[in-house]
């Protein structure tokens, strides 16, 4: 009886398995054969069949404009963001560890509450304070405020970090005399570097893709990032799909690098703190 | 190292404390720690928190001055049907966006959990999606879904044929099935973790017990994943007030057809980007402020989502 329902589980769990895989997989592949297709081929015949002459010229027609600009323009502000968000993160999550006073509980509070903040739902003062701040429309525009939304959840992870490691440890550094700030460097930042390289490439992730503060705080194509580019490429190549789907594929390279480099963060990252 | 590092005993205990002497000069060096991180946050995080109720008082154009307006704002967007129509699109695309995503999530994790070669190359192919951009995601649909050169034009597929994002019935149905496209990876993820933290001990037991699979299913697992469920789906529902960068994409920034994908985040966006009227789309935002807060308030009520011990702690 038990093994009849066994195997009747198996086949409903591995035919579920098998359509989520074509649902992933066949758009991913559409994707790659139509930035292979030349224009005559993609409006003819089966979408889904190889192309029958594969050319690059899409990927030449997207590398050809500024597309090296809009990769630059990303790498600058991905970089930018992770170092500003580990530095600081990293400080204010010892600090919480360290001070057990009202203070640096009310801060973790704090941190608590911006997971809650729609990062859609203070677009308008952002705009307004970069404006004022005479920020409009360069990439410090797009980093400040990405930095500033990242900051929860690393906090969040950092803690619950910072919060395994012995006490003895810290307190043997007391012992030698070692101020706050040689504990951070010597003892708090060597050990909490699994969890620092996780939560550096899940944010690096979420910026790289980020939509928003590029839309609204930027303006001039030289300073358009990846995702925002990709809609400027939709308005320039109109119906030229197969040219637009090579820049979907040569957008999302550089994260299918750190995927393959770095998977087990990645995953790590995106559980993390979430999991526990 | 890491074996160290991960060893858990109650919070309390290994809290690492400043010793007494030199307590002065400790805090102020863990103040000046603190203070970046509050600084860019406070700014850019919790001032305009503040802010976006006060600019929902005021008329801005975006550009020239501000001036005060009472409450003119609030009467506007109150009565303007649009307003409840956003509302009542958002409640829809996150109940129906839970509905979905939750058992697929959860069938997924379920069978990536046991360890094997096959399922690790399954876990691979479906992590893909949470690797591309909102944006990526959304010019993929929107030309895969084109009834004419998209994916209907396969051969048995023409079924697929039909203008399903230009159609005020369906346009709603197909971005919540291209949001689960690209979120569920990420909940099957939580929902596989979740599965192997499950002590092996429960199984044993049961095992000895004489438990069949389902009885195994129905009594372990489902009840042990209680945690990873309410985390799912805070993220679920809350994160569905953000679906904002796919819907924009999908929709070609208007929230069409018609107004038929227009939800609060859009509606916000319009009327403030396109239209103008920034005190009118602040006072939206207010909503969605009200909204997330409550929504997280509510969910981490029922979760204890906020504790920050282990939930193995006495396993």
């Amino acid at each position: 009886m038990s093994t009849v329902v066994a195997t009747l589980r198996r086949t409903a769990s591995g035919g579920a398995t098998l359509v989520w895989t074509a649902l992933v997989v066949v758009p991913l592949y559409w994707v790659v054969v139509t930035s292979l297709r030349g224009r005559s081929d993609f409006t003819m015949g089966n979408p889904l069949a190889l192309p029958g002459r594969p050319t690059l010229d899409n990927y030449r027609t997207v590398l050809d404009g500024d597309f090296t600009t809009y990769l630059l323009n990303s790498v600058i502000v991905t970089v930018a963001t992770v170092a500003i968000v580990m530095a600081v993160a990293l400080m204010a999550a010892f600090s919480i560890v360290r001070y057990t006073n009202p203070w640096s509980r009310l801060t973790f509070r704090l941190y608590l509450l911006g997971l809650a903040i729609p990062l859609q739902a203070v677009i308008i003062p952002v705009y307004l304070l970069i404006i004022r701040m005479q920020m409009y429309d360069s990439l410090l525009a797009i980093v400040l405020p990405s930095a500033a939304f990242a900051l929860p959840v690393t906090v969040m992870i950092l803690v619950s970090f910072l919060r395994d490691i012995p006490r003895s440890l810290f307190e043997a550094m007391v012992v030698d005399g070692a101020g706050d700030w040689r504990m951070l460097l010597s003892l708090a930042a060597p050990m909490a570097r699994p969890a620092l390289v996780t939560v550096a490439v899940y944010d690096g992730l979420q910026v790289w893709n980020g939509f928003l503060f590029p839309l609204i705080l930027t303006q001039s194509g030289d300073k358009a990032v990846l995702p925002l580019a990709l809609t400027l490429y939709k308005g320039e190549f109109g119906i030229d799909v197969p040219a637009t789907m090579a820049a979907v594929v040569l957008s999302t390279l550089p994260m299918l690098v750190v995927f393959v480099l770095a998977r087990r963060q990645l995953v790590a990252g995106l559980t993390a703190g979430f999991s526990k | 190292m890491t074996t160290v590092v991960r060893t858990r005993r109650p919070v309390a205990s290994h809290r690492a404390r400043p010793a007494t002497g030199r307590s002065g000069r400790r805090r102020y060096s863990g103040l000046l720690m603190a203070a970046p991180a509050l600084l860019l946050f406070g700014l850019f995080g919790l001032v305009p928190l503040v802010g976006v109720l006060v600019l929902s008082l005021s008329r801005w154009d975006g550009l020239g001055s501000i001036g005060w307006s009472g409450f003119a704002n609030w009467t506007g967007v109150l009565t303007d049907g649009a307003t409840w129509q956003a509302l009542w699109l958002t409640v829809k695309v996150m109940v129906v966006s839970w509905l979905v995503q939750t058992p697929v999530a959860l069938a997924l994790g379920l069978f990536q959990a046991p360890r094997g070669r096959l399922r690790a190359l399954f876990a691979v192919l479906w992590f893909l999606p949470l690797l591309l951009s909102a944006v990526a995601i959304g010019l993929t649909w929107q030309a895969l879904l084109d009834p004419s050169f998209g994916i209907g034009a396969a051969p048995g597929l023409h079924w697929l044929a039909k203008p399903l994002l230009g159609s005020p019935s369906l346009a709603l149905y197909t971005v919540i099935f291209v949001i689960a496209w690209q979120f569920v990876p990420f909940h099957a993820l939580l929902y596989q973790a979740g599965v192997r933290q499950i002590p092996v001990s429960l199984y044993e037991a049961a095992a000895i017990d004489g438990a069949g699979p389902v009885t195994r299913l129905l009594r372990i697992t489902l009840p042990q994943l209680k945690y990873t469920f309410v985390t799912s789906s805070t993220l679920m529902l809350v994160g569905s007030l953000t679906y904002f960068d796919l819907i924009y994409v999908l929709s070609g920034g208007t929230g069409g057809p018609g107004t038929a994908t227009r939800v609060l985040p859009l509606a916000m966006y319009i009327t403030g980007f396109q239209t103008h009227d920034m005190g009118r789309a602040s006072a939206l935002a207010t909503i969605l402020v009200v909204f997330g807060l409550a929504l997280s308030l509510l969910t981490t009520r029922l979760s204890g989502f906020t504790r920050m011990d282990s939930q193995q702690e006495g396993m």
